[in-house]
């Protein structure tokens, strides 16, 4: 066949500029990387040879860095477990207070805001996207649902689901951004991270409203819930409501078909579209829930600092991003999952917790965050480059 | 090569009836004439390739059959009925399934999550209707027998992701896709555009698998000699028209890119039937 196509080459008048079309010239066809592709193609060829050298050559290539990049690409929320229980084991070392029931009640609330922001940032991030409106969204929802109640006299309950409503809206509202307009959601976010900062400081005239001027359900978030656990551990309901959210979300990811595609979409855009899936409509999706998500999370802060402040949590959009990149989701979306990055949240936090702990200056927190980031996403880079 | 294979009805031309026939397509962009009045022919169980130069109108006359581009006239007709196909969706719903050039697998993927892309299945009973759980377990079975359906022994484990196949064998996945869902007919574009002569070898031989399980397939190829090898008839595009229906037999290669490139015609006593 090969023979033919080359002696057309030279018989037809006037063909010859087409005809590279019709040889089946192998030289032109081998990958940069022919080494590798060699050794693919002889493996396959391997199932009905007897083995090769290159056969050999393939199976031994798998060193032990190559299996444990393996391991990490099927199961990637196995980095940051391994780091949280060395980071657990050290800081006990250093001040057995730590692994105390006390201080891991309060590693575990001060851990719910940004590992519930966490939820939001990763359904983004799958998505290949990034929300830099998390805690402006937050923040306007609380002064939102604070204010409502507080001062216009709207019912607590009623004040609550406008307050949450009113995340999903701005979430919505990224997302039709980005859906409609096509716009990065890099520039998307960064501008409604503006927007929603200035409307919240607006509307609430920059003051904070105390938790005796709020009816007991926006606070409700704070209540402990004893006894729980052994000892004198105890959790909050927003902790509990905090890890209601993971057990939803985190279902939805992985057991839907919606879950799919969220990590379709994020994988490969194109691919997805072409496949069948509406890419827009699962980007809206994303966006919106994660807003609705947002929301929820300015209930479960009320109660955590006791008031509602247009100030606080002014690091929620790089503490939640952190805490996703840590917990092994790719920037570059499509892969990773919610186990990580309540694992991302909670290392940050014990980081903190741990340093103070210890007695070390606070600033080194900050050190150690930023080394584990950089580590995280080279971790990252690596095993996208598995090969089987 | 195609010795082993007769195509349905291939000696009684007159009494086969079409799977798929277009009459008359026509499709311009502005001043551009894309496709100038085709006609096209699909019988069951044959392998159809189509070929041409570049902007003959092969593309456009595989888009407008799958509904990515809507023809400016003529009609299709898919067993014996009228359709008009206004997205891609359209056409997969009648049971039309496309191999795009790009593939179309989502890298990150596993394998049966691929092949079950936007066409997930859900568990029996509450689980699935109210929980919308995904039958993971059914999904990678039925993904194993459909990659079993077509004789590829070297994709061994459905969760597998797809980033860690060869080329070969992610085109295998992308065309066992379209095997499993594809009721009518297969288009495969340029499937072997990108691959080395191994791999390539071991999609003829997937295609030849999925003609040999009886869905008829539309092959768009630039590569002459897989298509002496596979097709049981040639459609040939040139400027926008049908410049000529061949086979193997009747014409060899070096007739066939005469035509292809016009620097020869074909009497219409000479074509094989449409």
């Amino acid at each position: 066949m090969l023979d033919m196509a080359r002696r057309a080459r030279f018989v037809i008048p006037g063909g010859d500029v087409r005809l590279h079309h019709c040889t089946g010239d192998p030289g032109a066809m081998t990958p940069p990387d022919g080494r590798r592709h060699d050794v693919t193609a002889a493996t396959e060829a391997g199932s009905t040879a007897p083995t090769s050298a290159a056969e050999e050559l393939a199976r031994r290539r798998h060193t032990p860095a190559q299996r444990i990049q393996h391991l990490l690409h099927s199961h990637p929320a196995i980095s940051p477990a391994l780091i949280l229980v060395l980071t657990a084991i050290v800081f006990t070392a250093l001040n057995p207070n730590f692994a105390q029931p006390n201080s891991l009640s309060l590693l575990v609330q001060q851990t719910a805001v940004i590992a519930a922001l966490g939820i939001g940032q990763t359904l983004v991030i799958l998505t290949a996207g990034i929300d830099l409106s998390v805690g402006a969204i937050t923040i306007l929802s609380t002064m939102v649902m604070a204010t409502l109640a507080a001062n216009n006299g709207v019912p607590g309950p009623l004040a609550l689901l406008i307050g949450v409503l009113l995340g999903l809206a701005a979430g919505a509202l990224n997302g039709l951004l980005v859906t409609r307009l096509n716009l990065p959601p890099f520039i998307v976010t960064l501008g409604t991270l503006s927007i929603f900062t200035a409307i919240a400081l607006l509307y609430s005239g920059g003051q904070s409203i105390q938790e005796q001027k709020m009816p007991p359900i926006l606070n409700w978030t704070g209540t402990a819930i004893r006894p729980f656990g052994p000892g004198s551990f105890y959790v909050t309901t927003g902790v509990v409501i905090v890890i209601l959210l993971y057990l939803i979300v985190g279902f939805a990811l992985s057991q839907t078909a919606w879950g799919r595609h969220v990590y379709a979409v994020g994988d490969d855009g194109e691919a997805s579209r072409l496949a069948g899936i509406r890419v827009n409509r699962v980007l809206l999706s994303v966006y919106t829930v994660a807003g609705a998500i947002y929301g929820i999370t300015a209930w479960v802060l009320i109660g955590r600092a006791g008031a509602a402040s247009p100030n606080a949590i002014t690091d929620a959009n790089l503490s939640s991003i952190t805490a996703v990149v840590i917990g092994g989701t790719s920037l570059f979306g499509g892969r990773g999952g919610l186990t990580g990055t309540l694992l991302g949240a909670l290392i940050v936090q014990s980081f903190a917790t741990g340093l103070s702990l210890a007695g070390v200056d606070a600033q080194y927190r900050l050190l150690a965050v930023g080394v584990l980031v950089i580590v995280a996403v080279a971790v990252d880079q690596w095993i996208r480059k598995v090969k089987a | 090569m195609t010795s082993t294979h007769t195509p349905h009805g291939a000696t009684s031309a007159g009494e086969r009836t079409a799977v798929l026939s277009a009459r008359g397509l026509v499709k311009t962009f502005g001043r551009v004439v894309g496709l100038d009045g085709v006609d096209l022919n699909l019988y069951p169980g044959e392998v159809l390739a189509i070929i041409g130069d570049n902007g003959a109108g092969k593309s456009t006359l595989i888009k407008c059959l799958t509904g990515a581009l809507v023809p400016d006239a003529g009609e299709l007709v898919l067993d014996g009925k009228p359709v008009h196909f206004r997205r891609p969706q359209d056409a997969r719903e009648a049971g039309i399934e496309t191999v795009y050039q790009t593939l179309a697998v989502a890298p990150a993927l596993d394998i049966a999550s691929n092949l079950f892309l936007a066409r997930e299945e859900r568990r029996r009973g509450p689980l699935g209707s109210v929980l919308r759980m995904l039958d993971k377990k059914g999904m990678k079975e039925r993904a194993g027998d459909s990659v079993k359906a077509l004789g590829i022994a070297t994709i061994q484990n459905m969760g597998q992701a797809v980033e860690t196949l060869s080329g070969g064998q992610r085109q295998a996945v992308a065309v066992a896709r379209a095997a499993a869902f594809g009721t009518k007919l297969v288009v495969l574009d340029e499937p072997t555009a990108a691959l080395g002569v191994k791999e390539s070898n071991q999609v003829l031989r997937t295609i030849e698998q999925l003609r040999d399980n009886g869905l008829p397939v539309i092959l768009i190829s630039h590569n002459m000699p897989h298509v002496w090898q596979l097709a049981d008839r040639i459609h040939i595009q040139r400027l926008g028209r049908r410049a000529a229906v061949i086979t193997p037999q009747s014409h060899n290669m070096t007739d066939g890119v005469a035509i292809m490139t016009g620097a020869a015609t074909v009497a219409p006593e000479e074509m094989a039937p449409l």
